[in-house]
Order: structure tokens, then C-alpha cells, then sequence
């Protein structure tokens, strides 16, 4: 995706505008009717769910200013450098880009069928709902028109009239959820749990030292500093040491029918062990796989599990774990296991596609993360063995085997990451004999 | 001294002449940083070019380049400055036995620049006759995010405070190139300072011009055949996909093993050069890889029955 064509429509509308306005009216406090484009393009974005501030705008008038206006690729691609700081944001910020430049009143129109108070920066209660709304809009807009650059105006209008039904699509079966709002009780309970929490690896030495009077090491900066206020005549010898850190944290969890009734603790989990450290990554797989880090960073839990029940579409669906690991292996391991992550999954192994792929998938991850925990709640059955396919295929591959026979609470959830190393070792040997 | 390009246009011509096959998305994105004095922050894959575009715009722009390459546990003392501690306690032993006991005096000097080795963020602000320096992030996803929040104050103000000194500021701010493989997220603070540029793999066009100047001695028809075998791959589910970097190694490859034509045994023996996965390699090796070459055969016999 090179050289994306901007419509030929837009050039002439562009060229007249700089004709009309002159760039030199761009600095004078936005007087421009480019430069207000670009503000309202930039609230487009923003409203799109784009990280685009005041100074981005200002940023996106000065680059403008700079390539000119001669040519349409080069007005892309210069708004494109400031308003896009990731790669999944490029989509949304083409899709913006063609329709609003081909015509900025047929989104404004759009977007106040979405929002009656588009324009108005104060409307903020119902923002992220809007943001949502307004990237299908978009998308739905792209999908209506498939020989987009060459059709002609004519068929905006219809576009318009299409864009005002904007259901959202239903094309799985796809399932909400809504989850009780935690208690205080609770909440106090959560912290106090993760704060007791042990994983098996919980600290790895870092390339970093610190000052510390038992440390082994030489610290000569701070030698030669303490030297010089004793004016030279003796040296006291500073120490330091090598700092320690969490390893990454990357938790998987299965959100399947079979695992609907602990969701809501292991969310809570999930959130406060997010919020409690950093570099935690959270995914939540059904039939697909979602990364809910962001929605999980909300420091209200409640507000937190709302915009988590919002991303997720296959509550309590099936589960295809091969296909959710397969998913992770390509489109985010490389991206969150690089710093030797400890990977977490959540799962039962229950596998609607029978552990079709499963065994490669585990593979690959166990592979490339430093410890692969398997937590699984076994559906209050105490003489469970692992005699599904999918947990024939991911024993093998775990590093630890972890159970809990009874998932009631947070803590018993903390208390089973924390047991001791052995246990869940000897558990874990026992197991794959059994799964042999 | 190189004066930096006036547009879009020469600045697609500064790149070509460096031999760096760049397209208009990109140049403007390079032209917007060269002229507002930004960072320029380029993403993709790895082996997709983005450290060579720093290399080819201190070569064309005959600039010098500070490379700093980014690991875990990057710190300050190697990425910025040290003091030369043993020169240091040189100094303050010839201090002693000449008698001198003034305090501040010593600490003056033995905190002077003549003790300080500079890093490479500490260079790139240095001075220099051929004008401010490219200077290069490399990878910059390695690091934690510490040294990341460091950044922010060097790339927002070209300034870096030496507690024993003072701050440090460069006269005529570096061109600053910085690279990530995506490994992790780089946080937003930083990416807001920067123009954004996602490198994308490249299209079949563009794909031969480069192994035109970068493999020249590879045959022109299995030029053709390499470009259109990876960039089908590239379409297939693979964990890692050929990057620009192993097409040219692999044509070379191919060269070396006077093969002018591909064939299923030919793309067998050298599979290893593009695909860095076993599970690829098993998936491409073989059957696949006949199905992908007789594709890619007759799409090139077309190609050339065209022209």
C-alpha cells in the first residue's frame, strides 16, 4: 500500500481552495479555509478514535505549508506523517482522508447524523460510543463504494442516506455481556490478592544498576564524587548493584461458553494485575482474538470491564484455541514477547475445532516466551484428567500446569499462581504422563 | 557544506541518487523532517530499508553519522556520556603529591570536558564543519521505556544536562532518524515528536528496481522470477515473511550458484536464504513451492510476451 490514489475529484477542489485562500492567510490564526479544513479533518480523526491534540493540528498546517499544495500525494502524505503514529491507524486515516477531502461537508453531514453535537467540542458524554460508531461509518462508507476514485459525485448522496442506517454488522454470532459492578469489599479483596501474588518468575535481573551499599560492584561516579568532597586525600569506595524488574506479563484467557461463569473474577484479575505493574499485555480469545491492554488500563474497574464488554464480540461462544493462538503467534508475538515475557494462559482446553493446529501454535509460543503458565479452572471436578485433544496437545508444551479445582474468589485464584514451584511441577510431570 | 532539499521532488532525487528506491509517500514523509527540523520515525518490518535511509541521506547529504544502537539496558553511560574515571584518578593523584588541596579548583577540573567521553547522543550535538550530523536510533524498541522517557528531552530540545557541567546544546539541531521493528509499542509521548512513517514492504516494481542496484549481477529474467516467487510469499500465511533484505541475498545467492533460472531444486537447495522459519520452510519446501514457481513463470512469460 504504496501510492494510495487520492480522488481526482479532490484536486481540482483542493487547487481552488489554495487559489481562493492563498497559503499566506494559513498562519493568520487559522483563517484559511485550508487550514480550517485541516481542524475540522483533525476532529474527524480525533472523533475516529486518532491520538490527534491542538498541536498535531498546528504540526498538520505547518507541514502542509511546507510540501505545498501542487501535489494531491503529497498533501496525503504529509498529513499522514503527522496525524498517524501507528501502523493500524493508516486505514482509518485513508478511509478519513478520501472521504472527507473529496467533499468535508459530506462528513460533516455524516457524522452529525451520528452526534447532533458533532461540531461541538463539549459533547463528551457519549464520546467513545461516538468514536466507534463513527470508524464503522467509515468503514461501512469504503465498503459501499468498491470502485472508489473512478465513481463519480453522483453517488454521494446515496452514500449519505446509506451511512444514516449504520448497524453494526452481524455476521457471526456474536454475544455482549454485562458484568455486575465490583463491590468495595471486593475491590479491597482484589488488591490485597494480587499484591500477595507470587508467579514463578518474578524478577529478572536487568542490564541496570543502582546505588547500593551491599552491592558488589564499583560504582566510580559516585566513587570519584565522594572523593572530591573529601577533597581528594581518600577514596571511599561507592557500590551498586543490578536492578531487578518484572518481566513482561502476557495473559491469555479463554472467554467460551465453558468458561462464561469465572469471566468476570478473571477479569478482575486481569485488571488489577494490569493496573498494578507495568508491561502487562491482556488478550481475551473465543472464536477470535482481542487485545483489551488499553481497555484494561482504565483505573476504574467497572468503567474498565464496560469498555472491555464493548471490544469483545464472542462472549461465551465457542472456543478455537489454535486459531486464537495462531492469531497471537503472527500478529502479536513478536510485538509483546520480546523482552522475555512470562505468557499466562487462561484456559479449560476445551476445543471446538479439535485441536486442529493447536499442537504447532502452543508450540511456537511456548518457544518464544520465557515461561508458558497454564492456569486452568477444571470446571469443579475434582478428578479431572486431561483427556481432551486440546489438552493432550498443549501439556506437553507448558512449562507449568496450574489448577484450581474451585474458582470462587480472586485470592484463590492469586493463591493457585502463587503456589509453590514444585507442586505445580510435580503436577505437571504426573499429567503429561497421563496425556501420553 | 550539502544544503538540505527544497522539495518533495528533490528529495526523491537526493534518495535515488544515494541508489535508495524510495517512493513519494516516503519522501515527503523524509522532506517533511529534513525541513522542520524533526525526528523522523520510521516503523515496519524487519529488513524493509529503514536504517539505510539513514545511511543514504548521510552519505548524499554528506553528513556524518552517529549510529546508536538501541539494547536492553541501555544507559546513559553508554549512550550519551561517561567520565573517563581512571584519567580522572590520574588526575587527582598528580594533584596530591603537587600539593594542591583547593576543592573546587580539582573538582572544576577533573569535571571538565577533558574527562568527558561522549557518547553518541553527546556527538550528534557536537559541532561540525559539514553541518549537523544524521543522527541514527537504531531499533529503539530494545529499550525500555526509561530510556525512552530520556529521549524526550534530547529530541525536544537538542539539549542534554551534564549534572557536573551544565546543559549541552547543539547549535543546528541533527537529523534524527529513528527506527523500531515493533517489537513493543513505543509509548505516544515520543511518536507525537516525530513525523510517522510506516515502511511497507515494497511492490513488485519497485522491488526489481532495487535488485537491479543492489544485485546488478544477477540476470535480469531471474530478477524477475525472485521478485515475483517473494512477493507471493509475502501474500501467503507465513510467521515471518521475506523482507527487501533477503530478496537481494537471495538473487545473489542464486548468482553465486550460477543458477540463471529457477527451479523447484534451485528453490529448495536456497529456501534458507527467505524463509528463517523451520514451520515456513517446511510449508514452502517442496510442492508448494513447484505450484508458486509455475505461477510465477507463466506470469512473467506473460509479462514478457506483453512488452
Amino acid at each position: 500500500m504504496s501510492e494510495k490514489a487520492i480522488p481526482d475529484e479532490a484536486r481540482p477542489a483542493l487547487q481552488a481552495k489554495a487559489k481562493l485562500d492563498g497559503l499566506s492567510e494559513v498562519g493568520e490564526g487559522g483563517a484559511g479555509k485550508i487550514a480550517n479544513n485541516i481542524m475540522h479533518f483533525a476532529r474527524v480523526l480525533r472523533a475516529a478514535g486518532l491520538p490527534v491534540g491542538p498541536g498535531k493540528v498546528i504540526e498538520g498546517i505547518k507541514a502542509v505549508e511546507t510540501v505545498g499544495l501542487d501535489n494531491r500525494n503529497d498533501f496525503y502524505w504529509a498529513l499522514h506523517a503527522v496525524f498517524v503514529n501507528r501502523r493500524d491507524q493508516r486505514e482509518i486515516f485513508d478511509q478519513a482522508f478520501h472521504v472527507f477531502w473529496r467533499n468535508p461537508k459530506l462528513l460533516e453531514r455524516m457524522a452529525s447524523l451520528v452526534l447532533p453535537s458533532f461540531v461541538d467540542p463539549d459533547a463528551q458524554q457519549n464520546a467513545e460510543e461516538m468514536n466507534r460508531r463513527l470508524a464503522d461509518a467509515l468503514k461501512q462508507e469504503q465498503m459501499e463504494i468498491p470502485g472508489e476514485g473512478e465513481g463519480g459525485q453522483d453517488e454521494e448522496d446515496p452514500e449519505i442516506t446509506v451511512d444514516a442506517v449504520m448497524t453494526f454488522s452481524a455476521n457471526e454470532v456474536l454475544q455482549k455481556t454485562d458484568f455486575e459492578k465490583m463491590s468495595s469489599e471486593e475491590l479491597e479483596a482484589a488488591k490485597r490478592a494480587i499484591a500477595r501474588m507470587r508467579l514463578p518468575i518474578m524478577e529478572v535481573p536487568i542490564r541496570r544498576f543502582r546505588r547500593d551499599a551491599r552491592g558488589r560492584r564499583i560504582d566510580m561516579r559516585a566513587t570519584l564524587r565522594a572523593a572530591l568532597r573529601g577533597g581528594g586525600a581518600t577514596i571511599p569506595l561507592q557500590y551498586r548493584k543490578r536492578q531487578r524488574r518484572h518481566p513482561p506479563l502476557v495473559v491469555l484467557c479463554d472467554i467460551s461458553g465453558s468458561m462464561s461463569r469465572y469471566s468476570r473474577m478473571i477479569l478482575h484479575f486481569m485488571h488489577a494485575v494490569t493496573n498494578d505493574r507495568d508491561r502487562v499485555h491482556t488478550f481475551l480469545f473465543g472464536t477470535r482474538l482481542t487485545n483489551v491492554t488499553r481497555q484494561l488500563r482504565y483505573k476504574d474497574v467497572d468503567e474498565a470491564l464496560d469498555k472491555v464488554a464493548e471490544a469483545v464480540d464472542d462472549w461465551s461462544g465457542g472456543t478455537r484455541i489454535g486459531h486464537a493462538l495462531h492469531e497471537f503467534n503472527t500478529q502479536w508475538s513478536r510485538r509483546v514477547l520480546g523482552q522475555g515475557a512470562v505468557v499466562l494462559l487462561i484456559t479449560d482446553g476445551l476445543d471446538r475445532d479439535a485441536a486442529d493446529g493447536l499442537d504447532k501454535e502452543i508450540e511456537r509460543l511456548h518457544m518464544s516466551s520465557r515461561r508458558l503458565i497454564w492456569l486452568n479452572p477444571l470446571l469443579r471436578y475434582d478428578r479431572y484428567e486431561p483427556k481432551s485433544l486440546g489438552a493432550r496437545a498443549m501439556l506437553p508444551h507448558t512449562d507449568e500446569f496450574r489448577s484450581i479445582h474451585n474458582l470462587e474468589s480472586l485470592e484463590q485464584l492469586a493463591e493457585a499462581l502463587s503456589r509453590a514451584d514444585g507442586h505445580g511441577t510435580f503436577q505437571n510431570k504426573s499429567w503429561q504422563e497421563a496425556a501420553q | 557544506m550539502i544544503s538540505i532539499p527544497e522539495n518533495v521532488e528533490s528529495t526523491l532525487e537526493l534518495l535515488s541518487s544515494g541508489n535508495y528506491v524510495s517512493d513519494r509517500s516516503l519522501s515527503t514523509a523524509v522532506y517533511l523532517s529534513l525541513k522542520l527540523g524533526r525526528p523522523l520515525f520510521l516503523e515496519g518490518e524487519a529488513g524493509v530499508g529503514k536504517t539505510e535511509i539513514a545511511k543514504v541521506l548521510s552519505e548524499t547529504l554528506g553528513r556524518r553519522l552517529v549510529r546508536l544502537q538501541c539494547y536492553e539496558g541501555l544507559d546513559v553511560a553508554s549512550a550519551v556520556y561517561e567520565w573517563n574515571y581512571s584519567a580522572q584518578m590520574i588526575e587527582i593523584r598528580m594533584a596530591e603529591a603537587e600539593g594542591i588541596s583547593d576543592r573546587d579548583r580539582l573538582g572544576d577540573d577533573i569535571f571538565s570536558d577533558k574527562f568527558l567521553i561522549h557518547r553518541p547522543l553527546l556527538q550528534a550535538l557536537d559541532p561540525s564543519a559539514d553541518g549537523p550530523p544524521v543522527l541514527l536510533i537504531d531499533e529503539l524498541d530494545r529499550t525500555d521505556e526509561a530510556f525512552e522517557a530520556y529521549l524526550l528531552e534530547v529530541l525536544s530540545d537538542f539539549q542534554i544536562t551534564i549534572p557536573e557541567i551544565g546543559t549541552v546544546r547543539a547549535d543546528e539541531p541533527p537529523i534524527v532518524i529513528i527506527t523500531s521493528n515493533r517489537t513493543r509499542e513505543i509509548h505516544d509521548a515520543l511518536k507525537r515528536r516525530c513525523f510517522y512513517y510506516w515502511v511497507d514492504y515494497p511492490d513488485a516494481e519497485r522491488e526489481l528496481e532495487i535488485l537491479r542496484l543492489k544485485a546488478p549481477q544477477a540476470d535480469a529474467r531471474l530478477s524477475r522470477q525472485v521478485v515475483e516467487f517473494v512477493q507471493r510469499l509475502r501474500a501467503m500465511d507465513l510467521f515471518k515473511v521475506p523482507g527487501i533484505a533477503e530478496t537481494i541475498d537471495w538473487a545473489s545467492a542464486l548468482h553465486q550458484l550460477d543458477i540463471i533460472e529457477l527451479t523447484p531444486d534451485a528453490i529448495d537447495d536456497t529456501l534458507g536464504v527467505l524463509l528463517k522459519y523451520q514451520d515456513d520452510i517446511a510449508k514452502i519446501r517442496g510442492s508448494e513451492a513447484a505450484k508458486i514457481l509455475d505461477e510465477v513463470k507463466s506470469e512473467v512469460a506473460l509479462a514478457q510476451a506483453a512488452n
